[in-house]
């Protein structure tokens, strides 16, 4: 009868258990085997070649690899300070008395509801040398001089990709800083202002250090998404000009489908997730500290 | 002195800057959709002289075009098809685990609840190389039934945790009830708990079909035939062949984002919800 029960409850959780061990841990522990083997994909895998740590000192020096680690960097860089303040201050309005409040909260998650793919070539359109939006509203305001190819442009594009990816994502950061903020009880300004503290004191001495966690928790969301983000790339350069848009996903999937290096690719895949892992490690423990 | 007149300007020309700061913003998101909207009605003509974000005349048989010979309709088909697919799926597979997860007791379950978490956490960037491999190994890939099952298990994790919270919070005397009348475990699931989780199903529908439907890199690597890809990664492929067909391009984004936006819309609740308890996860 016990067993029978224990069995019984077994069951509910098998169909879930069942599908997870295929296709999340199989596929986790694979990556770490084949890592360490030369392979394409094609021949029968007892024919792939161990390399042991070999592909993981190619990666050490293949130099597009670490410049789309510095592209993903450098976009990251611009969300966690350009888009993660714009998502601040837009929750900060929002969080008082003001009429369409809730308009503006619908709106501004629009982008985020869209797919990389829309979003990336909608403003592909936009952006477009000859034919674009932008350039053609710079000459109507007399500025053609600074209308240019701005996604084949070296120059242009990767901060260009960029700025598409903080108009995609601020509504998430707005969204959880204003459900944070809205956690703050109204009492503690009030208590603010019989002390006679003005707006910005109660800003800063009572909203910002109440924050923090919110804002530590949208910092590690931010990066983890953004360095991992590629589809909107793919949708607005596909990497170029010549990998001046190229991001680390971005050559794990080159690797597998380009070259058919498929135990390169895993390899790759490897010392992302950890680098990854270690610098949300970091960020976390440097919250901890703050926080004590 | 300073009167009463002198703070209610300064708190109207406040409020006036906060809106106008808000309104900039709201407007730079709407913008690209409307130039999306319009640029599908433009012709191949007039699309790149006409900078009018309303244009002189609609051509709607551009959507006519984009789901015929585009083939969008049969990409919005199979979109539908494994966002209808994945999602009764997880609904089904995750508030089984969910509720045993809650409700009983089982060598091992923690660790079983741990291992689903933990993998909320841990990225693993290069994935899609051995579920490629594995796919091709079951004969499954290139098939629907071998995305459906790799959306489904992307989809577990986040909903067995909503699920299992609401369960959790849940009061157990209705089902005691159901018990006693003599109700099986597998009919108090359906009858009683699943009734009852309705606000959390909502949430955990919503989300899942979002990302089922703008879900691409498993969809890029999974598919090769045409007639079985769904609607994203259709979009770069067409893009790809015709990369000057601009007006058709827009139409075809047009019928990707819009059951989005109307989902949006109407469960907007919901999906603010989903947002704010899985952020708290991590």
């Amino acid at each position: 009868m016990k067993l029978k029960t224990t069995l019984e409850n077994y069951l509910f959780v098998l169909p879930a258990v069942l599908i997870f061990s295929i296709f999340y841990i199989y596929p986790f522990i694979k990556v770490f085997q084949l890592g360490f083997y030369e392979w394409d994909g094609i021949v029968s895998f007892k024919d792939a070649i161990p390399v042991g740590w070999g592909h993981f000192k190619e990666i050490a020096v293949d130099r597009i690899w670490w410049g789309s680690m510095f592209n993903a960097g450098y976009i990251t860089l611009i969300a966690l300070t350009f888009q993660n303040a714009l998502a601040f201050l837009l929750a900060w309005a929002c969080d008082r008395e003001i009429r369409m409040k809730n308009f503006y909260r619908v709106i501004f998650f629009i982008p985020p509801v869209l797919s990389e793919v829309v979003v990336g070539l909608v403003w592909q359109w936009i952006l477009d040398g000859n034919y674009g939006l932008l350039n053609s509203w710079l000459g109507h305001l007399g500025l053609a001089g600074l209308a240019r190819n701005w996604l084949s442009d070296p120059k242009t594009a990767l901060t260009a990709v960029a700025l598409v990816h903080c108009w995609k994502g601020f509504g998430w950061g707005f969204l959880i800083f204003l459900a944070g903020l809205q956690t703050i009880p109204r009492e503690l300004y009030e208590a603010g202002r019989v002390d006679g503290a003005n707006a910005w004191q109660s800003f800063t001495k009572i909203t910002v250090p109440l924050m923090i966690p919110v804002a530590v928790l949208v910092a590690i969301l931010t990066v983890l998404g953004t360095m991992q983000a590629f589809v909107l790339i793919i949708a607005m350069t596909g990497g170029g000009p010549a990998y001046h848009t190229q991001v680390p996903v971005l050559r794990i999937l080159a690797s597998m489908r380009g070259s058919s290096r498929f135990g390169y690719a895993c390899a790759q895949g490897i010392s992302f997730g950890v680098i990854l892992m270690a610098i949300s490690f970091i960020q976390y423990r440097f919250s901890k500290t703050r926080q004590a | 002195m300073k009167t009463g007149a002198y703070y209610k300007t300064k708190k109207t020309t406040i409020n006036v800057l906060i809106h106008l700061f808000l309104l900039t913003v709201a407007v730079s998101c709407l913008f690209p959709l409307l130039w999306m909207v319009s640029s599908s009605l433009k012709t191949q003509e007039t699309i790149f002289r006409d900078t009018s974000l309303i244009p002189k005349e609609f051509h709607f048989e551009n959507y006519y075009l984009a789901w015929m010979q585009g083939g969008f309709g049969r990409y919005f088909l199979n979109s539908i098809f494994y966002t209808v697919c994945v999602v009764i799926g997880i609904v089904v597979v995750s508030s089984l685990a969910a509720y045993a997860f809650s409700r009983f007791r089982f060598p091992g379950k923690n660790l079983l609840f741990f291992m689903f978490m933990a993998a909320m956490m841990i990225p693993i960037p290069g994935s899609f190389v051995p579920l490629y491999v594995l796919l091709n190994k079951l004969h499954l890939r290139n098939t629907s039934l071998g995305y459906i099952l790799c959306m489904i298990n992307v989809g577990l994790s986040t909903s067995i945790f909503l699920l299992k919270t609401f369960f959790d919070k849940m009061p157990k005397e209705l089902e005691d009830a159901a018990r006693i009348d003599g109700c099986s475990k597998l009919g108090i699931w359906w009858n009683v708990a699943l009734p009852l989780s309705k606000p959390v199903l909502a949430v955990v529908v919503v989300f899942n079909a979002l990302n089922v439907w703008n879900e691409y890199v498993l969809a890029l690597i999974i598919f090769d035939s045409k007639h079985l890809m769904p609607l994203q990664v259709a979009l770069t492929t067409f893009q790809g062949e015709f990369i000057t067909r601009y007006p058709l391009l827009m139409a075809g984004l047009t019928i990707t984002a819009l059951p989005i936006i109307l989902v949006y819309l109407l469960m907007q609740k919901y999906i603010v919800k989903g947002v704010t308890q899985g952020a708290l996860v991590g």
